[in-house]
């Protein structure tokens, strides 16, 4: 029988509201005890003093691109870039080729992520066949194959009747509908926010107006069916608004923020010249849009931060702006990002960051995990809040280094990921 | 005193002194043009790329004759419309061309912020000779080389852009320049037409009769055929009527007025034609000082110092 201790860590475990210096005790890769002092009783020791022991964390927006762009990512690189970062699950988002909608493609991920995954993969479903947005995918087979709720994400769902549709047919299932909220129509080729920046640019933007509108829709349309809708990245104060209205009224929207809606602004493409890196959909926004994602973040509107991890190859970058692919890397960088910038800079109390990074990821999807409970998966994040260092993309475990953080130096680190009752990744540095 | 920048990417990273330095040495250069043997050594040796992505009769030829004027040695290259799909990268085709060591390339590129991709990744001195709807340099100098040329002056003019905003680089050029050389500008167009945010740049009206009144100079912007399907206004009757340069609304403009117009037109949608070669009109003016202009950017990039130009 495996047996771990980690001893004389500060143990944060929010759905306990737990937060003191005590000993974990990991038996057959689930958490057995949390106290002070426990006994050994023949397992392996682990020192963790002056490390943070947490839940794992759990990204509930990852690119994988396997199958059909492992030039850019594969399930084996990307998920040891998740336990590089900090994150024990990631979910799959299922804009691959082939699309995850069929339950073949789902279990061949599954299976794939089982032999070759450093971490934990849950696959998310396409709502539409293809992600076209004309037929629903088979939401019974994709649950029953692995898949844990359902995105067309990289393009919204344009037809209400069909969210609506999804909606409530996935209430059978009890599985929820993320969106990518996007008015198409609002947003044609378009490559950045609209607004005074796109303006001096001269690049075609897309106004803030055009996310809200379906985060507006979307919430009208769980209201009306009494479904579970989840906004994904969501980036504009007016969709943060929408969301706060709904929770208020008990429809069941939950939302996620991505660091760099958090860190970055429209301004950021053009302080870098047309860099390619700060191009993402949806689009780097305006201040204002910065301020009220945070501080609906702080609030409670928006439950939990996930990195919309999107790998991409050298070539599909170094092109002219308005031809460069969307997205930037996320897993190395989401966590020292939000401990030197939420918690370092005091808008956050640290256990509130746990809390966003791993109890509400699994409540927002029930998701196993996200706690240190007795019985609960061991999936463990461990962090050194005293470790500073640079961001350095040649050393990222992504196949991909797209990211406009490169060169930023942060206070806080991921120190160690452990996976049921593994250790996944180590900081060697 | 030698020129500080090696690009010339935007009128917006320059500064005043820059601006008139290169207004200065165009001065000076004009000259040559006049001449009977319109032909001087001063970029003997030097090799310029005239790399165009996007049709242009004017730009291109101006540079061209520019280019000649000072005896540099050059090629054009009308390169197909650039796309990712198909044909190479606009990064592999700047790195052939690096590979053959010119000492700069003039481009025109659909793309906003592609001249600036080109100046990080290669060594050459580029120049932007149009990028999307971001900036069009050589455009706003030559406008305001013939603007100093007839008022005398640039500090205090009362300058209106009218028309297509949103898509303009002329425009955008334009209101930097005339924003750091102390002329005031006023924008109108069809609020459809007018980008979010340019009102801190200068103010905007939608009334033409308004921008028009006691305006010095009043350069009109080219409409867009396409830009009806886009639905940004109905009709170029309407588009005429509403926003047209008619010598009515001329008549409102002071007394020495110039009329202008980067080209080409649509005569009878932004301009009427009795306008467009009506005696205001300096349109024509435009075209020579572009020469001049583009002579004095290739020779103070490459080299040249102002007080050396003639």
């Amino acid at each position: 029988m495996s047996r771990l201790l980690l001893k004389g860590g500060r143990v944060i475990d929010p759905a306990q509201g737990l937060d003191a210096t005590l000993d974990v005790m990991i038996a057959e890769g689930t958490i057995e005890e949390v106290g002070p002092r426990v006994q050994g009783r023949g397992a392996q020791v682990l020192e963790v003093k002056g490390l943070v022991v947490c839940p794992g964390f759990i990204d509930l927006h990852t690119h994988l691109r396997e199958p059909g762009r492992e030039d850019k990512e594969t399930i084996a690189t990307g998920t040891r870039a998740a336990a590089a970062g900090g994150f024990t699950a990631v979910c799959a988002m299922p804009n691959t080729d082939p699309v995850n909608d069929t339950a073949g493609i789902t279990r061949a991920i599954v299976e794939r992520a089982r032999a070759d995954g450093a971490v934990r993969v849950y696959p998310i479903g396409a709502i539409t066949r293809g992600q076209q947005g004309e037929e629903l995918a088979e939401y019974g087979d994709l649950k029953e194959a692995g898949c844990v709720a359902f995105s067309d994400d990289g393009k919204p769902v344009a037809s209400a009747r069909v969210m609506r549709r999804a909606l409530e047919y996935a209430k059978a299932f009890d599985l929820a509908i993320i969106d990518h909220c996007e008015e198409p129509t609002l947003a044609e080729k378009a490559c950045m926010n609209e607004g005074p920046v796109s303006t001096v640019l001269g690049l075609r933007g897309q106004p803030a107006a055009g996310e809200a509108i379906m985060v507006e829709r979307d919430v009208l349309l769980a209201e009306l069916v009494g479904g579970r809708v989840h906004i994904a990245h969501l980036s504009a104060a007016a969709s943060v608004d929408a969301v706060r209205r709904g929770k208020a009224r008990g429809v069941r929207v939950t939302a996620e923020v991505t660091p760099h809606h958090l860190f970055l602004t429209d301004e950021a493409v053009r302080e870098t010249g047309y860099d390619t890196n700060t191009k993402m959909n949806p689009p780097l926004r305006s201040e204002a849009d910065r301020e009220a994602v945070l501080a609906g973040l702080r609030d409670g509107t928006i439950d939990c931060i996930a990195t919309d991890h999107a790998p991409h190859t050298v070539d599909d970058k170094k092109v002219e702006y308005d031809h460069a692919a969307n997205g930037i890397v996320g897993l190395e960088t989401a966590v020292a990002l939000c401990l030197d910038r939420l918690v370092g800079a005091g808008l956050l109390e640290l256990p509130y960051l746990v809390a966003l990074l791993s109890a509400n990821p699994a409540r927002v999807l029930g998701l196993p995990g996200g706690t240190l409970a007795p019985g609960s998966p061991a999936d463990l994040t461990l962090l050194d809040l005293a470790k500073k260092r640079q961001v350095d993309p040649t050393r990222f475990e992504s196949r991909s280094r797209n990211t406009p953080f490169g060169g930023w130096i942060l206070k806080g680190w991921p120190a160690m990921t452990i996976v049921a009752g593994r250790v996944a990744w180590k900081d060697a540095r | 005193m030698s020129f500080p920048h090696r690009h010339l990417l935007g009128i917006e990273p320059l500064e005043a002194p820059d601006i008139q330095t290169i207004l200065d040495t165009a001065d000076g250069l004009r000259e040559i043009l006049d001449r009977p043997i319109k032909k001087v050594p001063a970029l003997r040796g030097k090799t310029v790329v005239n790399l165009f992505y996007e049709a242009s009769t004017r730009t291109r030829s101006s540079f061209e004759v520019a280019e000649r004027v000072l005896s540099a040695d050059s090629l054009s290259i009308a390169a197909a419309t650039s796309s990712v799909s198909k044909g190479e990268t606009l990064l592999d085709t700047a790195k052939n061309l690096e590979a053959m060591n010119p000492d700069m390339v003039i481009m025109r590129h659909a793309s906003s912020g592609a001249p600036h991709f080109l100046a990080r990744h290669c060594r050459f001195s580029v120049v932007n000779a149009g990028d999307g709807a971001h900036e069009h340099p050589t455009q706003a100098l030559l406008d305001a080389l013939t603007m100093r040329q007839k008022k005398g002056r640039l500090k205090g003019l009362r300058v209106a852009i009218v028309g297509d905003i949103l898509h303009s680089r002329v425009a955008r050029s334009n209101l930097w320049l005339l924003a750091k050389m102390g002329a005031s500008v006023v924008l109108c167009g069809p609020p459809t037409l007018v980008p979010p945010g340019i009102e801190s740049l200068a103010p905007v009206t939608y009334r033409i009769d308004e921008a028009v009144e006691g305006a010095d100079v009043v350069m009109m912007l080219r409409i867009q055929m396409e830009r009806m399907s886009g639905a940004f206004f109905p009709t170029t009757r309407e588009y005429h009527r509403h926003f047209g340069l008619t010598e009515e609304r001329v008549r409102r403009a002071r007394k020495d007025v110039l009329v202008m117009h980067p080209g080409p037109m649509n005569r009878g949608v932004e301009i009427a034609s009795e306008v467009a070669d009506g005696p205001f009109s300096v349109i024509l003016d435009q075209v020579t000082n572009g020469v001049a202009v583009r002579m004095a950017v290739l020779y103070l990039l490459l080299g040249g110092s102002a007080e050396a130009a003639t």
